[in-house]
């Protein structure tokens, strides 16, 4: 039995600013990389951290500045190991009731990146913090293939 | 993205007598895709030729970059033109696979489709 990887935690302050997802989409992959998480799960993990910090810079923030916290660390959850990705933001609370994926089937520009997010993790909760702000948890697997490989693989075994 | 992140976006159109093509170069991001929404629209206030939107040199994109192609779909379908997403990377094409727009737009491995 191989021993899993360990990896410190990686936990960053930054402006929420669109010019900074790049910065954080390439380390977020090489921690991704260092934690023992295949390349797609990675591409899929940065662009669901992607989509949630720009949901804080469009939403919370809305053209303001602010700060945008995140940490990650890799755990072992019932034997299977996960990543556990935490976003907090000082900006507006948005109702939580109003974060929701919309219809695929309505085919209209924007409003896809909730789905993009629970498509990619396995848990995504939204909370209101009483000091204000916005808490955003994520967990994903990373003991099983990425649903778009199982897809693909599904597709060459046909 | 491993290796090719952080590059600036990069935008060329180039008209011929049976198509526009347009080609980013670069990351479709929040922070690129007004860039891109910005060259679409003036590409697209007049003509009748179809529009490809060569995606060759697009390593990754973002539901913005997503956003932004569909606008310029809607507006494509209101011209009665057809637009082509074309040769998509595998990390864009994953983007439009989960949002199942696949079976939206005209997909094509190449730019002679």
């Amino acid at each position: 039995m191989s021993t899993p990887p360990t990896i410190a935690d990686f936990t960053l302050e930054l402006d929420a600013s669109p010019d900074l997802l790049c910065v954080i989409r390439a380390a977020l992959d090489a921690w991704c990389e260092r934690a023992g998480v295949d390349a797609i799960k990675a591409d899929q993990i940065c662009l669901a951290v992607d989509e949630a910090i720009a949901n804080i810079i469009r939403h919370a923030y809305a053209g303001n500045t602010g700060r945008i916290r995140m940490s990650c660390t890799r755990k072992v959850d019932g034997g299977a190991p996960c990543l556990l990705i935490v976003l907090e933001d000082d900006g507006r609370q948005v109702p939580l009731d109003s974060i929701r994926p919309r219809e695929l089937d309505d085919i209209k520009p924007g409003g896809l990146g909730v789905h993009l997010i629970r498509q990619v993790m396995n848990e995504a909760r939204w909370s209101h913090r009483p000091e204000g702000g916005t808490t955003l948890t994520m967990r994903v697997d990373i003991s099983q293939p990425s649903r778009t490989t199982q897809r693909e693989d599904a597709a060459h075994a046909r | 993205m491993r290796d090719d992140s952080g590059a600036p976006l990069s935008i060329s159109i180039e008209q011929d007598e049976d198509k526009l093509v347009v080609t980013p170069v670069g990351e479709i991001d929040l922070s690129t895709s007004p860039q891109l929404r910005q060259s679409l629209q003036a590409a697209l206030v007049d003509g009748d030729t179809r529009v490809i939107v060569d995606l060759a040199e697009v390593p990754y994109m973002d539901s913005s970059g997503v956003a932004t192609l569909v606008e310029a779909l809607q507006v494509c379908r209101r011209q009665h033109r057809e637009l082509v997403l074309a040769r998509l990377t595998s990390r864009v094409a994953s983007i439009f696979q989960i949002s199942r727009l696949d079976s939206v737009f005209t997909i094509c491995d190449d730019l002679s489709c």
